[in-house]
């Protein structure tokens, strides 16, 4: 790889979501090692530690499962960030546990994914954990979801297996909110459609999964649209060099702003214009999503870390009651006397849970009208009023400014997800 | 029709400045942690960005182990003199004479692992309620799995089955009293990324990253370099070589590699070669199976 080559790389992040018994281990594998990521002595590491534990392969599960606890247990517990690249784009690998007990680390993984691939294993068909995967990544709003039909060679690497799949999931997510779906036929432990074409299904007509993720197009998957930049810190460095700079730091979460854009900032609803947009380079012409920049308004106004600057002839919504589909991360329920605090965007607030509108269930997408509360790992649409006004988008809109957390105060733990409606 | 879409170093930087101003936001005393090496080095690199034109708002932190190359400590002063912050030094030697901890003994004897002492003294003598470190989660498979925002108890203790789900962007620095935050602004790079930003920004590195002549032990598969602090065993001899060192930390457990990588291309070239991770030098980690997961428990970076 030319040193120079390498600037001009993209990042594109993503999760895979299955269990061990999908072969999803072996995948990742597979992609690490045909892209040389895996080193000989983590591969010689692995190699005794699955001799020690008397398996008769090397055990590939052993690279990515990296706690004590889930070598031990065979299983994996929590997600683990993986990391390869090839001469177009580096990839981070958000490597999910399957099963239903762990919907919330599959949540967790996913918040952050441009795609997801889903596996299956062409014995077995399209089962309730690959509904629920393929619903949590519609819920999520993952631009991009790939299906991969793996263990081919155990069907006799059969199109009609493989049509036959592929219909039955089509079928299930038409009733989902994904737009971009690419199905592949694999054999993940002897590499077929990973990296190289497989000679064995000469009926397949699509990309490997290697092309496709290197080339799959995600240059859209942000906001470019609507102006949105939540400010996250006031610059003021009150010194000899710069007695009057009052900057205001943060990432731009959608649209274009320029020097001489009209802004509004919220939920002040005071007007003025972008003088600059700087860095530590220099000013900057534009600046678009997820760009760190700090901008200096021609105005001076009150505005603090939590404050959204907007353009003016483009306003998300603002207001106290929020209606979201969320997922309940924590062991304790969801207790509506309770006050829950909120992170959304820089913004804090404190709220009450006002409605649970329906939880859902996650194999069949049948939804319960009667629940009153959520569990670990529900997923459910409620309705909160917070202390405060949050200025927001559909989460459908804007991930940046439609995702919010809501924090138990008691524990500080992260108890809830939410995906604004 | 142009594209707006960032470079992955861009996209990798613009992340690493979020995470830095959601830090100096969200906590009264935050400190970041410099141990000298690349990742720290580009770490404070990424602070300086991130506030200019206003100097960096916390203080950079240095556990000196006492068996530092004279390199490193060379490098720290001046390094951190032009970033304009300012410099704490607490030292291993310290605990070790106020009794906190006892020297290991032994020709594998290292102080890598007393350091933690010394660091959660330190966070506790200054309040600090946020440490940002330049760990990856590249480097190792415990690391694979750590936060950006990664919760410790009032003993400094980490909880790896029991890690606050990590959402988007949106951090939970909430804790209570006594309790502290580590935070890790470049989880998401590698070591490739590092040099390959290094050389975007011209960043000058310290002497002991490129190759030179060094009398080395080889021992376990490791080459440490002869120094007062590395005991000989009987039979062993050092032997002049021409090295580099892929990761910087104490003499007594961070291992050379032989190498001819004079520049910065060369590394690059070199790295993207390599057969073994970077930390496969480091004796620290092979200690045991789980080495970095229990150090970590304790309160290790």
């Amino acid at each position: 790889m030319a040193a120079r080559g390498y600037l001009d790389m993209e990042l594109l992040r993503f999760l895979t979501c299955g269990s061990v018994d999908d072969g999803k281990s072996t995948l990742i594998g597979r992609l690490l090692y045909d892209s040389k990521s895996i080193f000989d002595d983590q591969y010689e590491a692995i190699k005794l530690s699955s001799e020690r534990r008397g398996d008769e392969q090397v055990n590939l599960a052993l690279l990515t499962d990296g706690l004590r606890a889930e070598r031990e247990q065979g299983i994996t517990i929590d997600v683990a960030y993986r990391y390869f690249a090839t001469p177009r784009r580096k990839f981070i690998i958000a490597d999910c546990p399957g099963h239903v007990q762990y919907t919330r680390n599959m949540v967790t993984g996913a918040s952050t994914a441009n795609l997801a691939i889903i596996l299956i294993d062409a014995r077995k068909g399209v089962l309730e954990q690959t509904c629920r995967h393929a619903f949590i990544a519609s819920l999520l709003q993952i631009p991009h979801v790939v299906v991969c039909v793996n263990k081919m060679d155990l069907v006799g690497y059969s199109e009609q297996v493989f049509e036959e799949i592929r219909a039955a999931f089509e079928d299930f997510a038409a009733k989902l909110d994904v737009t971009d779906f690419h199905f592949i036929p694999i054999a993940a432990l002897h590499g077929d459609n990973i990296v190289e074409r497989s000679r064995r299904m000469d009926w397949y007509q699509g990309p490997t999964l290697m092309y496709l993720l290197n080339n799959i197009h995600i240059s859209n998957d942000q906001n470019h649209i609507d102006g949105r930049f939540p400010v996250q810190y006031v610059v003021r460095p009150q010194s000899s060099g710069h007695p009057d700079y009052r900057g205001y730091a943060g990432r731009v979460a959608g649209g274009i702003f320029r020097p001489g854009d009209h802004v509004v900032v919220l939920p002040s609803g005071m007007e003025t214009r972008i003088k600059s947009i700087d860095t530590y380079e220099g000013p900057v012409e534009e600046a678009f999503p997820p760009m760190s920049v700090t901008m200096t308004l021609e105005d001076e106004i009150d505005i603090s870390r939590g404050d959204m600057i907007v353009k003016e002839n483009n306003r998300p919504l603002m207001g106290q009651e929020v209606t979201m589909m969320v997922c309940w991360l924590n062991d304790q329920p969801l207790k509506r006397e309770r006050v829950y605090a909120v992170r959304h965007t820089t913004r804090d607030a404190r709220c009450r849970v006002r409605e649970v509108h329906y939880t859902v269930d996650v194999n069949t997408l049948h939804r319960r009208e009667e629940a009153k509360t959520l569990g670990r790992n529900d997923i459910g649409k409620i309705t909160i009023h917070t202390t405060a006004p949050l200025v927001f988008d559909k989460y459908s809109r804007n991930r940046n400014t439609g995702s919010l957390i809501l924090i138990d105060e008691g524990t500080n733990e992260t108890v809830a997800a939410g995906m604004i409606a | 029709m142009k594209s707006y879409r960032l470079k992955h170093l861009k996209e990798l930087e613009s992340e690493a400045v979020y995470v830095l101003r959601e830090v100096a936001a969200q906590f009264e005393r935050p400190v970041m942690l410099f141990s000298g090496g690349k990742d720290s080095i580009v770490m404070s690199q990424l602070a300086r960005k991130a506030f200019a034109p206003a100097p960096i708002p916390f203080p950079l932190m240095h556990i000196d182990t006492g068996h530092n190359f004279p390199e490193t400590l060379e490098y720290r002063d001046q390094w951190i003199a032009g970033l304009g912050a300012r410099l704490i030094v607490r030292s291993v030697e310290d605990s070790i004479n106020q009794g906190r901890v006892v020297e290991e003994k032994g020709p594998n004897a290292s102080r890598n692992a007393l350091q933690t002492v010394t660091l959660l003294d330190a966070i506790n003598e200054f309040q600090f309620d946020a440490a940002m470190g330049g760990g990856r989660r590249d480097e190792e498979k415990a690391r694979a799995k750590e936060r950006f925002f990664s919760h410790r108890d009032e003993f400094g203790q980490w909880d790896p089955k029991n890690q606050r789900p990590e959402l988007w962007n949106l951090f939970n620095g909430r804790k209570r009293p006594g309790e502290h935050m580590r935070v890790f602004p470049i989880s998401n790079w590698t070591e490739m990324d590092v040099w390959q930003y290094v050389l975007q920004e011209k960043i000058e590195m310290p002497s002991l990253y490129f190759t030179h002549r060094r009398l080395c032990v080889e021992r376990n598969g490791v080459l440490l370099a002869h120094s007062d602090y590395v005991m000989l065993r009987p039979g062993e001899k050092p032997v002049e070589m021409e090295v580099r060192f892929r990761t910087i930390g104490d003499m007594t457990c961070t291992g050379a590699t032989r190498s001819q990588a004079g520049a910065l291309e060369e590394i690059i070239q070199e790295v993207a070669a390599s057969r073994v991770t970077e930390r496969g030098g480091r004796a620290d980690d092979k200690r045991s199976e789980a080495a970095m997961e229990d150090r970590k428990r304790e309160g290790y970076f």
